[in-house]
């Protein structure tokens, strides 16, 4: 649920309710920057850069994305020129982003989906999950964070980037389905063979 | 391992995260459910990509700006006379 901020007292210098905006999207944008650059010290930079923008841009706000919209979006280009200053060679409209859904095509098929919570939540499913969503092509992984990990809608996630929504939903499709094609792979060795023979 | 190229697999496979969202026609959603009780590899990923995406959203999962950098946050901001301790 968006917090109620006030445009008008952001608008007009109000550093109570600018300080209430930072409170309220400082961890959704220091997470966003935590799973784009993987380290802490990025995602404070992400997280900081992000709003000094906001503070020097808020006049220029038209209105025609929602503030958390329009947040995310300074966010995610934030998070996005950090990785082409630590990585020029990365091209990321590379071919990785584009191509079919179905180019994912899933090759395990053992349901590890009734696991118990205290397996599938464990330290180690934990950094299982991180190590599986770092090793998603940046043009994925930004669309998968906006969306499955933030709750930003196709439409909203599109405005955020720049992008349709035919395209978020292709990319989303692809990166969902390449994260759980490495959890299968994973908790497959760690099912007994009657818990994987049942399913 | 067999590669799931069946076409109406394929067909659910392109269609998987809008049905998870609920963003189908009850038409596409009833053809889906109808391959889905006779087919137990696409039942798997459908079951497992639901789960990928529950345990993204755990509270467990989610990292939330730790104290110290909220404080160089504000800071930065000019906003140290906002710095009340954090009520998350």
């Amino acid at each position: 649920m968006q917090p109620d901020i006030s445009l008008e007292a952001l608008i007009a210098g109000d550093r109570l309710e600018f300080a209430r905006l930072v409170d309220a999207y400082s961890n959704p944008i220091y997470r966003l920057g935590l799973r784009m650059l993987g380290n802490p010290q990025d995602a404070e930079d992400v997280l900081q850069n992000t709003f000094l923008n906001v503070l020097m841009h808020i006049s220029e706000f038209e209105g025609r994305s929602s503030l958390q919209t329009w947040l995310y979006r300074i966010a995610a280009n934030e998070a996005l020129m950090l990785i082409r200053k630590r990585k020029p060679e990365m091209d990321l409209e590379g071919v990785e982003a584009e191509g079919s859904a179905e180019d994912v095509i899933p090759s395990q098929f053992v349901d590890w989906s009734a696991l118990p919570e205290e397996e599938l939540l464990s330290g180690e499913g934990k950094r299982t999950l991180d190590r599986a969503i770092a090793q998603l092509p940046e043009s994925l992984r930004i669309v998968f964070i906006l969306r499955d990990v933030e709750g930003l809608s196709i439409k909203e996630t599109g405005e955020a980037l720049n992008l349709t929504e035919t395209n978020v939903k292709t990319r989303l499709l692809r990166a969902r389905l390449f994260l759980r094609e490495q959890l299968s792979a994973y908790y497959r060795e760690r099912m007994t063979p009657q818990e994987r023979g049942t399913k | 391992m067999t590669a799931h190229t069946h076409a109406n697999c394929e067909n659910l496979l392109s269609s998987l995260s809008e049905y998870i969202d609920g963003g189908l026609s009850p038409e596409l959603c009833q053809e889906i459910e109808k391959h889905l009780t006779g087919c137990e590899n696409c039942r798997v990923v459908l079951n497992t990509t639901k789960r990928t995406i529950d345990l993204v959203q755990q509270p467990e999962n989610q990292a939330a700006v730790p104290e110290d950098v909220r404080e160089r946050l504000f800071k930065r901001l000019n906003l140290d006379d906002y710095l009340k301790p954090s009520s998350r």
